[in-house]
């Protein structure tokens, strides 16, 4: 059977295609202004490259914050629970998932099956997510894509301290007139945003093996950050940002 | 002109009778429209208001015909009616950081500017402030006094980790005593011990059969749900001590135990059923129990309500005064984790519930603090999951739709997994 998960998240909206429990394809948009159209979109284009029908695919689940917003799907499972069936299908040896996305960050234990046991998000506050990268790159005049092999090239990575968003850019901006190193402050930031999730992550107490998805897990130096601060392995996948939409094909496909 | 106090009493005095004595049912909105219209008018009736805090003694005070009046109830309501937002920046913009408490920073800048759902309290002659639920009242109390230009007691309930020492009971006792001085000097009479023997054993009772209403919903399919409860509350805790409270929770019982029967449940199709921790998010109350009922999940009971009634057995049926020293220091904000743990763990296999809902509230430290580990011990004794969510009883600003949705509905998906569906 055919199934396809969309993930509408703050920032991006992803798509998968299972055939018969293999990834057929994969999709990322940006989400922009409208939730719904960003759903449709990302589902027609991944269709379209895959010369699918709408009618050959069998169910559709959506998840992330925009999981509501589309019609046509089957079911709306929320992101937590689809990162998790994600990680597990990609490897089954998965217990424990950080996910860091737009707007917020999660971490996730599953069971020896791949079902959620528990979870923990962070606080309403942007800081250790992917939008706080952003305004930390708009500070720092880099390409977000850019910001990763940037951090690794650090001699003594900077010390941010503070945890909000808007006072955490104050303290990029001291340290750019202070005339600190680009890479430095860069490493400082996965630092601090590494710090936060390994808090909360120790709080509910994780196992290995841990997988980091969403957007944010493309940045090698936050993924290396992470592994430090949670003293174990850290792995990503190269679907970590399609993470959730696979997910959510996965249980389009055990939909009863 | 000179008869204006009389008549503006004899038209009270018909109204109430008209509200109170010949609707066989009595409703919430008519007891406590009657007890703020009295409460307004005190002044004209020569009664004398006391603010007190929320889980002050207040049996003296009823005992001394005084109208007790609660800034926290008044604060749940500015909640409620959507005013919280507008006053808390009220209360900033005189100089109070945001970090305080929105219960404290509504009431102090309510007062001001004689606003929020009833346009203000009315105004106090003396202050009560019994710390057993928080430091803040402290500070919150004396502003109030300064402002309003009255006397405060301060009545200091040691913190109980573990147990109740010996000298703690002397400590409180003793200030039972000084309470009743400084009643009879703000009164300028003395105090009826016989008054508040009766007032104390009408207190007991209704603090008993508030218990009982609560109760109820152990039962499957449960006949009300938290969101109720957080309503029907507002008379244990403003009236207690007075026949009222009797009347009111012995019909709502009733009601309840007829549901029972009849097996009307407050959720049409409860399927699992959550306790909630601290206090209810008010300005979204109606917003949650949609939430959950579309889940087909129940709010049963919360820690919250049954806070006034959780230490009856503390008192002495027959010797209410002397007694109530340990029923007050012992109320669950006053008590260590490990004791806070265990009655939720109670309350867990009381209701039989399937998960637990803690609200992390911003403005709440005492109640807030510890969550994490009662989450772990919960999760571990009883193997079912709690969920946390951030907001703030009465900032709206501290609150946000989409991340606490999100959380529920993942929570509900974990219970109903759980539960094999």
């Amino acid at each position: 059977m055919i199934t396809a998960g969309i993930d509408i998240g703050s920032i991006t909206t992803k798509a998968a295609v299972l055939s018969d429990g293999k990834i057929s394809g994969t999709r990322v948009i940006f989400t922009g202004y409208n939730a719904e159209t960003a759903g449709i979109t990302v589902f027609e284009e991944l269709m379209g490259e895959l010369h699918l029908e709408r009618s050959a695919v069998g169910r559709v689940v959506s998840t992330g914050y925009g999981r509501n917003s589309v019609k046509f799907v089957d079911k709306a499972i929320t992101e937590i629970v689809c990162h998790g069936a994600g990680a597990y299908y990609l490897n089954p040896r998965t217990r424990s998932v950080i996910d860091i996305g737009g707007q917020d960050s999660k971490a996730i234990v599953l069971d020896e099956k791949g079902k959620v046991k528990n979870f923990a998000m962070n606080d309403k506050c942007a800081a250790g997510t992917g939008r706080f990268l952003e305004v930390m790159a708009g500070a720092l005049e880099v390409d977000l894509d850019g910001f990763g092999a940037l951090s690794l090239r650090a001699g003594n990575p900077s010390k941010i301290s503070s945890l909000c968003t808007v006072f955490a850019e104050s303290e990029v901006i001291s340290l750019i007139s202070k005339g600190e190193r680009r890479e430095n402050i860069i490493a400082g930031i996965h630092e601090s945003i590494a710090a936060r999730i390994a808090a909360m992550a120790n709080r509910l107490g994780i196992a290995p093996l841990v997988v980091m998805t969403g957007g944010v897990a493309k940045n090698v130096g936050v993924v290396k950050a992470l592994r430090e601060k949670l003293g174990m392995p850290v792995d990503v996948s190269e679907y970590a940002q399609v993470n959730g939409a696979i997910g959510a094909a996965v249980l389009a496909a055990a939909l009863k | 002109m000179n008869n204006m106090p009389q008549i503006v009493l004899f038209l009270l005095a018909k109204i109430k009778k008209l509200v109170l004595n010949f609707k066989k049912k009595k409703t919430m909105k008519d007891i406590m429209m009657v007890y703020y219209m009295e409460a307004k008018s005190a002044r004209i009736g020569r009664k004398k208001v006391a603010w007190i805090t929320s889980g002050g003694p207040v049996e003296p005070l009823i005992a001394m015909d005084v109208i007790p009046v609660y800034p926290e109830n008044h604060g749940a309501m500015i909640g409620a009616s959507k005013m919280g937002t507008d006053l808390c920046e009220k209360a900033e913009a005189m100089g109070y950081s945001s970090d305080l408490c929105s219960y404290a920073r509504s009431d102090i800048s309510c007062a001001t500017v004689n606003g929020g759902p009833i346009g203000g309290l009315p105004r106090p002659d003396m202050l009560v402030c019994c710390n057993n639920i928080c430091g803040t009242v402290l500070k919150w109390y004396e502003v109030q006094a300064r402002y309003f230009n009255v006397p405060l007691f301060i009545f200091d309930t040691p913190f109980c980790h573990t147990g109740y020492a010996e000298e703690v009971q002397r400590y409180v006792r003793r200030q039972l005593d000084e309470y009743v001085i400084f009643l009879e000097r703000a009164c300028g009479r003395k105090m009826d011990a016989e008054r508040l023997r009766v007032v104390g054993k009408l207190s007991l009772e209704g603090q008993r059969l508030w218990q009982a209403v609560l109760a109820t919903t152990a039962n499957r399919p449960a006949p009300m749900t938290a969101f109720d409860a957080f309503y029907h509350l507002a008379l244990i805790v403003t009236l207690r001590g007075t026949p009222l409270v009797i009347e009111y929770y012995t019909q709502l019982l009733e009601r309840m135990k007829d549901r029972v029967k009849k097996g009307i449940g407050a959720v049409p199709n409860e399927k699992y059923r959550l306790l909630w921790d601290n206090i209810p998010i008010w300005y979204r109350t109606r917003w949650l129990s949609e939430k959950l009922a579309a889940h087909n999940a129940c709010l049963v009971a919360d820690t919250y309500t049954s806070a006034w009634c959780g230490t009856t057995k503390y008192i002495d049926e027959n010797n209410f005064f002397d007694s109530m020293a340990e029923a007050y220091t012992r109320i669950y904000l006053n008590i260590g984790v490990d004791e806070m743990a265990r009655t939720v763990l109670e309350m867990v296999d009381m209701y039989k519930v399937d998960g637990v809902v803690m609200h992390s509230n911003r403005s709440c430290k005492p109640y807030s603090l510890g969550q994490y580990d009662i989450q772990k011990i919960v999760e571990k004794e009883k193997g079912i999951p709690c969920l946390i969510i951030e907001a703030d009883m009465v900032d709206e600003r501290s609150f946000s739709e989409s991340q606490v949705a999100t959380r529920i509905d993942a929570f509900m998906e974990i219970i109903k997994e759980r539960k094999g569906e």
